[in-house]
């Protein structure tokens, strides 16, 4: 799997809660049978008119966060479906960070299997960011996995946060989970034989 | 032994490895596969030259992209065409058992699992696609999982998953006439908002859980992902056990009465400790519709649409303003003046016999309004025949509604069965996220019958009016 360790890269906001999988990746996208490929329909509701133009009021078209890499949003993002077509079309983009006071579970789960941090910080941080990204186009963050920090250029932002031990070795060691499991095939055997099964 | 909750001793049968600070390894005994979440999972195995580990324990069905059309009728979308073959090619050449779009045993992933007899009491039950949770109304831990899990499972048969928290979700007293278990659920998302439930594995209880049948069930335990929760379950009790009876996968004869034994002691014990508890009385549960843009956004059919103005929490007001915005509604307007372009009855929520039954009653003699055009697309293959069989399509027909064939269908569109923009929709299936249902397309989420009484009154209704 991919792994992530450390990151600097502009940081675009959307100020949203419940932002769903639908507005992530809508369904009509799902029906690739590929791994990747899938950037151009990230947030396409949001980021096209509807004859295919971008919307110019959608944050990815303005000026200084087109090749955003972190993205900085309101509560419950990834909530829906469990597609992980939706940390694809992030990954693919470009966005390799999230952050946000909660995540859905599913799609917190998909993120560490594809090499994207989706980043748990407490609500007046996610609000300092949200605001200096907003009020600040093409601000670059550093988003270090590794030593558990997130800080700006200028260090006016320097934010050390919390991640379960096991996730973060299996994102900064890009971690295969199926290798991992597979090495305890006794114990899977075993466990069958039990039960019968 | 201390007391567990149902949910507990499930997940305790089932860890395979267990090491500190790791995400346990958990067994799983059915696993669901789709043509939407697995291509790219089977490519996985193809490419690290691994098998299925356990072809016993997996099915395939299509169910997300197939058109609700004739069957004779090709399937025109030349992309849905192409993950549709993907799936065939894929079980076969890895051996897995796939009820596709022409066999008498295809139906949508979630209604086929409990009325085939596969999904059990006890069982942990897994497949690409969030909407797992629906088969919790057996007793079994059931979730969804990306494809990078789907290609974990197909490889182990088991699951590297940390052990989420419990929840009671308590519906006290008996629901007044006319309030179905999509109303219950529309109320509790309501109550507890679309994150209430991260993290947490809900339990249903309670006498109006109790009251439900299977199918009513399964609609509650579907929707528990709306409230973010990561399953949803109700302990088997003689409702659950009547129903597996006889099913083609269950066990039969002996096996099954030694399997109802088993399931008996699944309950949660008296004195177990949930680590929330919430509590609703079904006296005060009236029909819900949602205004919004989230399950969460919802009012009874007597309410108002919110006005912003009076929502004290910023990210609440925004969202309000924004979801009214998209749904092109107005603050203070009554929910029972929302007139309508659509009605789809259907989705894994509420496309089983009893749904169609509730909707074919409220129609029976009456006509779809001239404005709506009403669509309902049962489950399964097997569902349409047995609505068929009581005679329910004739009912639903002779109403003036389009009886398809079983699929997914407009819940999320991936078929060609989709909203225009503009089109405003009463729907029984559980998504009303901006285009869920065709680009620019307004989702109201409702039960069958409260769908069934919008069609033909054009707008929505008190269904205990009628």
């Amino acid at each position: 799997m991919d792994a992530f360790t450390k990151l600097t890269g502009v940081v675009a906001p959307i100020d949203r809660v419940n932002i769903d999988t639908d507005q992530i990746i809508p369904a009509v996208y799902l029906k690739s049978i590929e791994r990747s490929g899938f950037q151009d329909a990230l947030f396409s509701s949001w980021r096209y008119n509807a004859d295919g133009t971008d919307n110019p009021d959608f944050v990815l078209n303005k000026e200084g966060y087109r090749n955003a890499n972190v993205l900085v949003a309101g509560p419950n993002f990834g909530c829906g479906s469990s597609r992980e077509h939706a940390p694809w079309a992030l990954r693919d983009y470009g966005i390799k960070c999230i952050i946000s006071t909660s995540f859905a579970d599913i799609f917190y789960n998909n993120c560490f299997k594809n090499g994207v941090l989706p980043l748990v910080l407490p609500e007046e941080q996610v609000r300092e960011i949200m605001d200096k990204a907003e009020s600040d186009p093409g601000i670059e963050l550093t988003v270090d996995l590794v030593g558990q920090r997130v800080w700006d250029e200028s260090e006016a932002i320097s934010i050390s946060f919390e991640i379960d031990a096991a996730r973060k070795d299996a994102l900064v060691n890009g971690l295969d989970d199926i290798g991992l499991t597979l090495r305890m095939s006794t114990d899977i055997e075993d466990y069958e034989s039990k039960h019968g099964l | 032994m201390p007391p567990k909750t149902m949910f507990e001793k499930i997940w305790d049968d089932h860890v395979v490895a267990e090491e500190p600070g790791e995400p346990p390894i958990i067994y799983i005994d059915l696993h669901l596969v789709h043509e939407v979440t697995s291509p790219q999972a089977f490519d996985g195995l193809r490419d690290a030259g691994r098998k299925v580990r356990r072809l016993d324990l997996t099915i395939a069905t299509a169910d997300h992209n197939t058109p609700t059309w004739d069957l004779s009728l090709p399937v025109t979308d030349e992309i849905s065409k192409k993950q549709l073959d993907a799936l065939d090619r894929n079980c076969a050449e890895f051996g897995v058992t796939l009820y596709d779009r022409f066999s008498p045993l295809q139906g949508i992933v979630h209604v086929i699992g409990p009325d085939l007899g596969y999904t059990q009491p006890g069982k942990t039950v897994v497949c690409g696609d969030s909407h797992t949770s629906t088969h919790g109304a057996l007793g079994a831990f059931a979730i969804g999982i990306g494809t990078s899990e789907v290609e974990h499972v197909l490889a182990t048969q088991t699951l590297r998953s940390f052990k989420p928290d419990t929840m009671e979700i308590r519906v006290n007293g008996q629901l007044p006439t006319g309030v179905t278990a999509k109303d219950i659920i529309l109320a509790i998302i309501g109550k507890i908002g679309v994150y209430g439930g991260v993290g947490h594995v809900i339990e249903y209880t309670g006498e109006a859980i109790r009251n439900l049948s299977m199918d009513g069930r399964m609609t509650v335990c579907n929707m528990s992902i709306e409230a973010g929760a990561r399953a949803g379950m109700i302990a088997p009790d003689q409702t659950t056990f009547d129903y597996l009876k006889g099913r083609q996968f269950a066990p039969q004869g002996a096996d099954f009465d030694a399997a109802v034994e088993r399931w008996k002691a699944l309950a949660t014990d008296s004195g177990a400790k949930y680590d929330k508890v919430v509590e609703l009385n079904a006296a005060d549960i009236e029909p819900h519709v949602t205004w919004g843009t989230t399950p969460g956004m919802v009012a009874p059919i007597s309410g108002k649409i919110p006005d912003p103005a009076d929502s004290e929490d910023e990210n609440a007001k925004d969202a309000i303003t924004r979801a009214l915005e998209y749904m092109d509604l107005k603050p203070g307007m009554a929910i029972q003046d929302i007139k309508l372009d659509r009605v789809f009855i259907g989705a894994c929520t509420n496309s089983r016999l009893d749904d169609i039954r509730a909707a074919a009653e409220v129609v029976k003699g009456k006509k779809v309004h001239d404005d709506v055009y009403a669509m309902m697309v049962p489950g399964s293959a097997k569902i349409k025949k047995e609505a068929e069989d009581e005679g329910l399509d004739k009912i639903l027909i002779e109403a003036g509604v389009d009886w398809r064939v079983a699929g997914c269908s407009m819940c999320l569109g991936m078929n060609p069965d989709i909203l225009k923009p503009g089109e405003r929709c009463a729907s029984t299936s559980n998504r009303n996220f901006e285009g869920r249902q065709g680009k620019g397309g307004r989702t109201h989420l409702v039960s069958p019958a409260m769908a069934a009484a919008a069609a033909v009154a054009g707008h929505f209704v008190d269904v205990r009016d009628l």
